[in-house]
């Protein structure tokens, strides 16, 4: 019986055969013949994306990675600000911080028609050519928390040298000037950290009250996992550590939380940049004495006040422009189309309730 | 698992013979795919989609065409996101010690090359289990390239060569690259379908004592798959720094698992011996479609990773139940027609 089966299914199987390859071949000439179309379309597209936009501009956040506490924070400004200046509001963004997962992103945009793209660029190369697309299709790009060359201005939160000299003032306060400290950092080529580093690096070799040698530096990829275990190398390898440096929201709060579990708590000083909710225990339990950042949410706030500036064309990014920036103020570019947020704020046990606001 | 042509699969390893249910569907779905995303955003069916969904697929496209072979054979090449960050390091820093453009680019793909005979090496020759083998390499390949680079991102290419690289074909929106991508596919095609190379693959596939008894040199084979391996790594290594401006030391990080879910999903058996490379170009296209779609309409990654995961688990479940209903179905007729007789 099964013999007769099969012979069956031949003539079956043939025709099936010559269906699809009749199927594939004209799926290939439809898109021959829709790729002709299509070099028609994309004109009257454009126009009908410009008649739009005329009324109201589109901004877009492109943060480093999503699904990050500090992320969330900056982007509530934005929001913010983007509401009260009409503007229509996105945020997108890769889930890791790879160099290249932002230009997909980027992409998009360009097709979408953005006119205001905000990006904290993750690679300062990798974005580039991707954003000039932007620049050239007549989008403002601003850079905040993490510049880029290609962008008409970038909003960083403070001044990088005082990021630096803060977090450096802050551990001297604790340990005094000497002994051995460390750095836990984001990524390897994370442009904020290693300016911040290497301005902490200078400061250290000119400044004669700090003689401490950095014995390691070391870098947690804004992971969570990753940083509590580079923290945990770091006290076993360094048992003599007096302090550790962690510029970055994930490792400074992954490192607290290894060693608020150790025997070191209390004895290794930690310092860095962290968001009030998420230290507030840390702080509590003692194992963290001070801490520092900035308000995310105004860095976004600020940038998407610049954006709407730059888009209507009352400003062009060159140093000595004015523009209005809401609740915070007026706001003048400084050198190299730079604006800068405000001064550190720095967390202890005494302020640390006051900025609860700060959390996501 | 099983399509229509397991048993005889050695002999059906010819591509019309191979066209089958499943490719059909998967083209199918990569059409409706199309079709959707252009009724739904009026800009994507422009030639600034096909420009960029190419450039960004060009890297996946490249390296499953290799690993459909490895994975065909019964093995597996972890290691190649890892032989691309090296290659693209390596060109990286001979760029910045301002050597030749065409020299560090020579020895990027040769990096890449060595790598991949590395793993062979491993493999055939030591009688490692590639599993294991290229677990091993995706992270010494992956320190090596931190050695060669540090922690600094490269992106002084000369000009002539990262713009030949975004390049588009005329006004069609095509890059130039994608030509060589295309004479790779073809190339790709002949010697899985259309060669006794091919077809000693696919034996290994099913059985290495048997694929050894009719004469296929496994050994051998083995090593030359992942030379082939590591030399597209090496050329994708240099694409990747030339296409981003950019070569890090943590540059395609994670990608081999985006090529094999790719592979897998165009009908590759992940216990080799069956595989097409025309299901695995449709299984690139399709994954790398709904991603530029979604992006479009600004869905979250989250979503995003939610729905190709989804896929590929229905991918390799579909086609088993498809079978199991079949067989019930010819096993219903066989009733009626013993009852009629």
């Amino acid at each position: 019986m099964s013999v007769p089966t099969t012979d069956q299914r031949a003539p079956w199987r043939r025709l099936l055969s010559v269906v699809a390859l009749g199927a594939s071949a004209t799926v290939v000439l439809a898109g021959c013949a829709g790729g002709t179309t299509e070099e028609a379309d994309p004109a009257p597209a454009d126009d009908a994306e410009t008649s739009v936009t005329t009324e109201e501009f589109s901004i877009t956040f492109i943060p480093k990675n999503l699904n990050n506490p500090y992320t969330t924070v900056t982007l509530q400004g934005g929001e913010e600000a983007s509401a009260e200046l009409g503007l229509v509001y996105n945020a997108v963004g890769a889930l890791d911080a790879a160099a290249d997962s932002q230009v997909p992103f980027i992409q998009t945009e360009v097709q979408n028609g953005t006119d205001i793209i905000v990006i904290a660029a993750n690679d300062p190369n990798a974005v580039c050519s991707a954003l000039e697309e932007a620049r050239a299709g007549g989008a403002k790009i601003i850079t905040f928390d993490s510049d880029a060359e290609c962008r008409d201005l970038f909003v960083n939160q403070v001044d990088q040298t005082e990021v630096a000299l803060g977090q450096l003032r802050q551990l001297f306060d604790q340990i005094g000037g000497t002994g051995e400290i460390a750095i836990l950092s984001a990524t390897a080529n994370a442009p904020n950290q290693n300016s911040w580093i290497a301005a902490m690096r200078a400061e250290i070799e000119s400044n004669p009250d700090y003689e401490w040698e950095i014995v390691a530096e070391v870098y947690g990829d804004d992971e969570d996992a990753k940083s509590f275990q580079e923290a945990q190398g770091l006290l076993q390898a360094y048992p003599d550590l007096k302090g550790i440096i962690s510029p970055t929201t994930v490792g400074i709060a992954a490192t607290a939380r290894y060693l608020s579990q150790s025997v070191y708590k209390g004895q290794v000083a930690l310092v860095g940049l962290g968001l009030p909710p998420q230290m507030k225990e840390f702080i509590k339990d003692g194992t963290v004495t001070a801490f520092a950042l900035w308000d995310p949410s105004e860095l976004a706030y600020l940038a998407a006040y610049a954006g709407q500036a730059l888009a209507e064309g009352s400003i062009t990014g060159v140093e000595g422009e004015t523009f209005d920036a809401g609740k915070l103020g007026s706001y003048t570019i400084g050198a190299n189309g730079t604006v800068i947020v405000g001064p550190l704020l720095e967390f202890n046990a005494g302020n640390i309730d006051d900025y609860d606001y700060i959390s996501f | 698992m099983t399509t229509t042509n397991v048993a005889s699969g050695i002999g059906k390893s010819r591509l019309w013979q191979r066209i089958n249910l499943r490719d059909v569907a998967m083209l199918l779905a990569l059409v409706v795919v199309i079709v959707l995303n252009s009724l739904a955003r009026d800009n994507f069916a422009t030639t600034t989609t096909v420009g960029f969904l190419l450039l960004d697929v060009i890297p996946i496209m490249m390296l499953a065409l290799p690993m459909a072979f490895i994975i065909i054979s019964a093995e597996i090449d972890l290691s190649v996101a890892s032989m691309v960050g090296l290659s693209a390091a390596t060109v990286g820093a001979l760029v910045l010690r301002e050597e030749n453009m065409l020299v560090a680019a020579v020895v990027g793909v040769g990096v890449g090359t060595v790598a991949g005979a590395f793993n062979g090496f491993l493999v055939a020759y030591l009688g490692l289990p590639s599993l294991a083998a290229t677990i091993g390499t995706l992270a010494l390949y992956r320190g090596l390239a931190l050695v060669v680079i540090g922690d600094v991102s490269v992106g002084s290419f000369p000009e002539e060569w990262t713009g030949f690289v975004q390049a588009r074909l005329g006004a069609t929106g095509v890059p130039i690259v994608t030509l060589a991508v295309l004479a790779s596919i073809a190339i790709a095609i002949i010697i899985l379908h259309f060669s006794s190379f091919g077809r000693g693959l696919y034996a290994l596939g099913y059985s290495q004592e048997a694929a050894r008894f009719v004469g296929v040199n496994v050994n051998q084979t083995k090593f030359w798959l992942f030379v082939a391996s590591g030399f597209v790594a090496g050329l994708v290594g240099l694409y990747w720094a030339l296409r981003y401006a950019s070569a890090r030391s943590d540059s395609a990080s994670g990608l081999e698992l985006t090529v094999i879910a790719a592979v897998l999903l165009g009908g590759v058996s992940i216990f080799g011996g069956r595989g097409s490379i025309p299901g695995v170009v449709i299984a690139v296209l399709l994954i790398a479609t709904i991603t530029y779609g979604f992006r479009l309409q600004r869905i979250s990654d989250v979503v995003l990773v939610i729905i190709t995961g989804a896929l590929l688990i229905a991918s390799v479940v579909a086609p088993s139940y498809f079978q199991r209903a079949r067989e019930w179905w010819r096993g219903l007729n066989r009733h009626k027609n013993s009852l009629a007789s």
